[in-house]
């Protein structure tokens, strides 16, 4: 990093430009996510989003996280979002203009507004950011990088948040098998059937609920 | 000797429990038997006491028996006071409650509760000695109170029957209402003097203020007009006939009624020091008098006849009171135990002897049949008119001549009363003992008699009422047993000497001579020249005279004389009437009013509204839960929001 | 010197007002996720803004945590949603109103 010193006096000029288009790309991808009709397109716009937070993060220095950002994030979890949507049939375009709870709207909007402003307001006389510096370590000019920072402090400091997390990891992937398994007995003819015949307010689907027959295949309920 | 005196109260009170625990075991007649040896020994004890008395200097004692309230600054004693005023009080008591005791063996034979009876009569003498016995106010209040709820117990006596029943109610409210007249007093008393025992009391007078004299004198004649049956509380003395005659002898006679006067009595130092005080009971007592005889001119119940003579006889003797002369008031109190005593058991064995009649219309000629009840009958009579030499010629005398000195106004109303009394009686004695034999229809009608209504039989013992079934005397009036028949000869007897207790010129051998100390400077004498007592003397007998010769031949020739018996004083100048209205019908609406809006709105609406209040809240509240998530978020939001603008305008400022 | 600190914030600030009006807006039960998705990221932002402002690596190994948090949450929620709307296709958050009180 030390050859490209020199370069940072002249750099700033490349950084507000990088900060604007990537900010631009945030915004757009934000405003692209809410107001999407067809979630998949929804999802599209989050995957934006997230490279654009990349960006970002490169700009910080983070470049680890921006890294994993783009893995983790964009790669898997927005996939993950992609599974379900074509799994499920939920890529109806959803209809934006009607909102049954009538009061829903307006408040959200008001409130949020007043939301932003107070978070503006209060980091503006906090000063933004007074606190204490290098706590649990320093982040910038580290031997070996931000990565090694990183490294170093999840493997000293924060030890024991990293094992739990692990251990929260297994548990979330048990966890999601089991709540997305199909209840038992079932072939696989049920879905085509059990969609059909799902009518009522209360047939939520939950597979734990009533067996399913597999010689009528619809739900006794 | 003297130091027995705590025996007297204890024997009946031990008389009491042992009837109590074992009566019904004992049974008919050695209960009634135990009942009065006990109080003949309560009598015994009271005779030696009284000569131990005699024997002390000063004849002052005060027995304490032991420490029964000890609070830091209120120190009450359960003694015993003995002086010749209160042994005067015990010795008559005892006597008399040992002579109707005995008349009640007989009297009362046959009655399923007859051992109910004794223990019930026992417990009421012992309280009555505690009353008259007791050395500070608090212990005589005890006695005060257990008279009053003897008094309910036997009026109701027969409590199966609903007349009985509300008239010992009547009794015990009457009684409960003046009794809070006595209770202020002895807080007022207290809280001037510190103490509340009359010796305290009488040597601290000086504490107490001039109007607070009053005040107490006044509360405390509250509770005697009340226990004495006064204007005007008397009301319930009439209905208290309801009980057995035995009861009505003794307690509606000659004892509880005659602990208002006592207490009076007992007060007489702050009574002597306010004026408007003695007015006030003198002019209530004659008042009483007055008003009473001329409702008993009116009666038909001949126990109710008797029953407002003996108010009316009260209001003489707080009419002697009132004047100061306390030995005349006490001389009238004995002597009237006497009589009234012997007219009631009289009357019981009249009742008796014609199977539960009491309705003197339906009387007549019986001293044909009924020739000792007639004699002492007769006697009794004589005394209550005031004829001389009997004993209520002497005690009348002794308090309208006082009366006569010091308010002559009130000693003409007394005189008037002395006529209608002499009148009233006359009336009575004539048409029971004299006239035709009026009760002969009545047995030969059988039992239609019971369809009459008005006066209230006693019931029969217990057994069948209005069939005779007595024993089977085949329907003639007869004599009462000799059980019955010697109280009444004793007390003839005693009727007619009873004068030698207080004779006008003061002998020194006079026994009631011996109550001056106890009254002292405050003991009024009118000091009448031997001329004008010999006057009033033949003035009053003449007036009793008087209302003897123009009712004799009145009631023995007719008995029915509408006129003369107009509704106004059968109906006690509705004074029942108007206390229904002004005072028993107001408090039921009250008390109806309070069961359904008060109890029912107020209160549990209250109660339910809380419940309301609460369900409602819930209802409210419920509308949050909307069950929308997104509703749910949106409350979060509100939340955070109005976090963030808190904590913006802290930093803001 | 770089792009100052407050731009960062600023603009996490706004992402993240974005996605929290998303969430209370839309029905459908994924996009309100990925709204959450969408606040999660701002507050990424705004955590390594503040490690380099206060020269602290701890945030971002906080950032590191919660990543791997939201993908996990993501996991389970996702699971969820298969359950309960695996019958309907046109379900949306609305129909969940069984706890109405």
């Amino acid at each position: 990093m030390h050859a490209f010193v020199p370069l940072l006096a002249t750099a700033t000029v490349v950084d507000r430009i990088v900060f604007v288009v990537a900010a631009l790309i945030v915004l757009s991808g934000a405003f692209g996510v809410v107001l999407a009709r067809n979630p998949v397109h929804a999802a599209l716009m989050l995957v934006m989003t997230l490279f654009g937070v990349a960006v970002l993060f490169v700009e910080q220095e983070a470049n680890f996280l921006a890294a994993v950002q783009v893995i983790v994030y964009a790669g898997a979890i927005v996939v993950l979002f992609l599974f379900v949507i074509m799994f499920l049939g939920v890529d109806r375009e959803e209809n934006l203009g009607e909102e049954p709870l009538r009061i829903q709207r307006p408040l959200a909007v008001g409130l949020i507004v007043l939301g932003l402003a107070g978070i503006i307001t209060l980091g503006a006389l906090g000063h933004w950011a007074v606190g204490a510096r290098s706590v649990a370590g320093a982040a910038q000019n580290q031997s070996g990088g931000d990565v090694a920072a990183l490294g170093r402090s999840v493997f000293t400091t924060y030890l024991f948040p990293f094992e739990i997390t692990a251990a929260l990891l297994v548990i979330a992937v048990v966890g999601a098998v089991v709540l997305a398994r199909r209840p038992h007995g079932a072939a696989l003819a049920e879905e085509d059937e059990a969609d059909e015949s799902a009518d009522a307010e209360t047939d939520l689907g939950l597979g734990t609920d009533a067996p399913v027959t597999a010689a009528t295949g619809e739900e006794t309920r | 000797m003297i130091h027995a005196a705590y025996l007297m109260p204890l024997l009946p009170l031990a008389g009491f429990v042992v009837l109590a625990v074992f009566g019904r075991r004992i049974g008919d007649p050695l209960a009634g038997w135990l009942g009065t040896a006990t109080v003949a020994a309560s009598f015994v004890v009271a005779c030696i006491t009284y000569a131990g008395l005699l024997d002390r200097p000063g004849r002052h004692f005060v027995q304490t028996l032991y420490t029964w309230i000890p609070v830091g600054g209120f120190q009450v004693k359960a003694g015993l006071l003995i002086d010749p005023l209160s042994m005067t009080m015990a010795l008559f008591v005892t006597g008399v409650s040992t002579l109707i005791h005995l008349y009640s063996i007989g009297y009362m034979k046959g009655d399923q509760d007859y051992s109910k009876f004794f223990l019930y009569l026992n417990l009421f003498v012992a309280s009555m000695l505690l009353l008259v016995l007791g050395s500070n106010l608090l212990f005589t209040f005890v006695g005060w109170e257990g008279v009053g709820v003897c008094s309910y117990w036997l009026i109701a006596f027969w409590f199966g029957r609903p007349s009985a029943a509300s008239a010992g109610k009547k009794a015990f409210l009457y009684n409960r209402i003046a009794d809070v007249g006595f209770l202020v007093a002895v807080f007022l008393v207290f809280e001037r003097t510190g103490t509340i025992e009359y010796s305290g009391i009488f040597s601290h007078i000086g504490a107490i203020d001039p109007a607070s004299r009053t005040a107490i004198c006044l509360l405390l004649f509250a509770a005697a007009a009340g226990k004495s049956a006064q204007l005007p509380l008397f009301p319930w003395l009439a209905d208290a006939m309801e009980g057995p005659t035995p009861v009505s002898a003794l307690i509606h006679a000659a004892t509880m009624v005659t602990a208002g006067v006592y207490l009076m009595c007992r007060i007489n130092p702050l009574l002597g020091l306010s004026h408007t005080a003695q007015l006030v009971v003198a002019s209530i007592g004659v008042a009483t008098a007055f008003i009473a005889a001329t409702i008993g001119c009116a009666q038909q119940d001949i126990k109710k006849v008797l029953a407002y003579s003996t108010v009316s006889q009260l209001g003489y003797m707080f009419l002697a009171v009132g004047t100061g002369a306390y030995e005349a008031a006490i001389f009238l109190m004995v002597a009237h135990a006497f009589f009234k005593a012997l007219l009631f058991l009289g009357a019981g064995s009249v009742i008796h002897g014609l199977d539960n009649e009491q309705d003197l219309k339906r009387m007549g000629n019986l001293r044909r049949y009924m020739p000792l009840t007639t004699v002492t009958f007769v006697v009794g009579w004589l005394a209550i008119a005031g004829i001389p030499p009997l004993a209520g010629f002497w005690a009348k005398g002794d308090v309208l001549d006082n009366a006569f000195a010091r308010f002559p106004v009130l000693w003409a109303f007394g005189l008037a009363t002395a006529a209608l009394t002499a009148y009233y009686m006359t009336r009575l004695s004539a048409l029971a003992f004299w006239g035709d034999d009026r009760w002969r229809e009545v047995l030969q009608a059988g039992p239609a008699r019971h369809a009459t209504g008005g006066h209230s039989p006693e019931p029969d013992h217990g057994a069948d009422v209005g069939t005779g079934a007595h024993g089977g005397h085949g329907g003639l009036p007869h004599e009462a047993p000799w059980v019955m028949a010697l109280p009444l000869v004793v007390l003839a007897i005693l009727s007619f000497v009873g004068g030698l207790l207080n004779l006008p010129w003061h002998p020194s051998w006079a026994p009631l001579r011996w109550l001056g100390p106890v009254f002292g400077a405050r003991l009024y004498d009118a000091h009448q020249s031997g001329a004008t007592q010999w006057v009033l003397g033949v003035v009053d007998a003449a007036v009793a005279v008087l209302g003897l010769a123009v009712a004799f031949p009145l009631w023995t020739r007719r008995p029915e004389r509408p006129a003369l018996e107009p509704a106004v004083l059968q109906r006690s100048w509705y004074l029942d009437d108007i206390y229904d209205a002004l005072i028993g019908r107001p408090g039921q609406a009250m008390a109806a009013f309070t069961a359904t809006v008060v109890e029912n709105r107020v209160i549990d609406g209250a109660v339910n509204g809380v419940g309301r209040l609460a369900r409602l809240a819930g209802t409210g509240l419920r509308r949050v839960q909307t069950g929308y998530v997104r509703q749910y978020a949106l409350g979060i939001v509100v939340g955070a929001v109005v976090l963030l603008a808190f904590m913006a305008s802290r930093a803001w400022s | 010197m770089s792009v100052p600190g407050q731009w960062y914030l600023a603009l996490a600030a706004v992402v993240f007002a974005i996605g929290a009006l998303g969430l209370l807006v839309r029905r459908n039960v994924l996009v309100m996720f990925m709204c959450i998705e969408l606040m999660l990221n701002a507050a990424n932002l705004s955590f390594v803004t503040f490690s380099r402002m206060l020269n602290d690596i701890g945030g971002q190994a906080l950032v590191f945590f919660v990543l791997v948090v939201a993908a996990a949450e993501v996991v389970v929620g996702l699971g969820i949603v298969v359950a309960i709307f695996r019958r309907r296709r046109n379900a949306t958050a609305d129909d969940l109103h069984l706890l109405k009180g």
